[in-house]
């Protein structure tokens, strides 16, 4: 069954837009389940962990590269060189060791 | 004379929002440039992926929307997967929904949350006192136009640009990913040890028999409600509302 590309992009966009606004039009006082609000607060954590590993260590053909990125960007991250040149740091390494490895 | 004094109000804070954009611009035009190129994997066109840019406002959730595409995934696990990793802008949208005066109308309140992005929310969160919505508009019209140029330009020169080059490209959405949840996990060391089980259990999903056949979708939104579900008994936040905020300017950036 082959599905239609535009269903997904509205799917994806009135998922994404109804999260946003909901919270800003009707919820006009702050959330006091701690549960709920503990679980909010971890799921952003858990959700890039996962995209990332192991996927980073797929993204090459070399799988030694993948893993030099993954803790070059945790580093650098952790130490807190930002958005921009984390990422540009886990692409440069990616990008050195195919040429070296080649 | 409020009427007048109010719009004057309006065009400083838009135009601030303009300029406090341009570094963010930049960002989202190198990530969003790699974006593209994931789009392009999952069978997109320039403009499909430009509309969903332009519709979506959002890193980690269109990629993993992409993959949804890229995997022919059915449209509930598109609505799953995306309601479960832009979790993050309902509790930023809450807290923007606190700064905001109440005069501030609904349809404005509709365009703040239409585009709350980790860093829209980080620039607009740390604004003394209330929240002039216009500075949004600023903020977002700036950098979201690149994030949809990006992503555009990321389909389109990912035909051309050689092999090696696009992988590199493609690792930056990584590494942007790392740069959002590190700083907290050195903050908050459950957090930083959340992230490595988190990574570890992943792994691990993606080796084991059984696990290893689900979607990568679908293995996302699992290990999320597993370890988030599990973090939120075992470590619940306080109540003071600091480990909120710091949740939610999780993807804050100086850039």
């Amino acid at each position: 069954m082959k599905n239609n590309v535009y269903i997904y992009i509205l799917v994806m966009a009135g998922v994404s837009f109804l999260l946003r606004a909901l919270p800003l039009t009707l919820i006009r006082k702050e959330i006091k389940n701690r549960y709920f609000r503990s679980f909010l607060y971890y799921v952003p954590y858990v959700t890039l962990a996962v995209m990332t590993f192991p996927a980073i260590m797929d993204a090459s053909e070399h799988r030694i590269a993948g893993i030099a990125s993954l803790i070059a960007g945790m580093a650098a991250a952790y130490f807190g060189a930002g958005l921009f040149p984390t990422a540009i740091i886990c692409s440069v390494i990616i990008f050195v060791f195919g040429l070296v490895l080649r | 004379m409020k009427a007048e004094s109010n719009t004057a109000q309006a065009k400083k804070w838009f135009l601030k929002g303009l300029r406090d954009g341009i570094p963010i611009a930049a960002g989202y035009f190198a990530v969003s440039f790699a974006l593209g190129i994931t789009a392009r994997n999952a069978g997109l066109t320039w403009y499909q992926a430009t509309i969903a840019s332009l519709l979506c406002n959002a890193s980690a959730g269109e990629y993993a929307g992409f993959e949804v595409i890229a995997s022919h995934g059915s449209y509930i696990t598109m609505a799953l997967i995306t309601a479960i990793i832009s979790a993050r802008y309902m509790l930023m949208s809450v807290t923007l929904s606190q700064k905001l005066s109440p005069e501030v109308n609904t349809p404005q309140r509709l365009f703040v949350g239409f585009w709350v992005t980790d860093e829209i929310f980080g620039a607009s969160s740390t604004v003394p006192g209330k929240l002039n919505p216009h500075y949004n508009y600023g903020l977002a019209i700036c950098s979201l136009s690149f994030w949809a140029l990006g992503t555009c330009l990321g389909v389109v020169l990912g035909n051309i640009l050689p092999a090696n080059i696009v992988t590199a490209l493609g690792v930056l959405l990584y590494g942007m990913f790392l740069a959002i949840i590190m700083p907290e996990g050195r903050k908050n060391k459950k957090v930083g040890v959340i992230i490595l089980i988190s990574m570890g259990v992943s792994f691990a999903f993606s080796r084991l028999p059984y696990v290893s056949s689900l979607s990568e979708g679908t293995r996302i939104i699992i290990i999320t409600l597993l370890i988030a579900g599990a973090a939120a008994f075992i470590f619940p936040v306080k109540d003071d509302g600091a480990d909120e905020s710091a949740a939610a300017a999780g993807g804050e950036d100086e850039i």
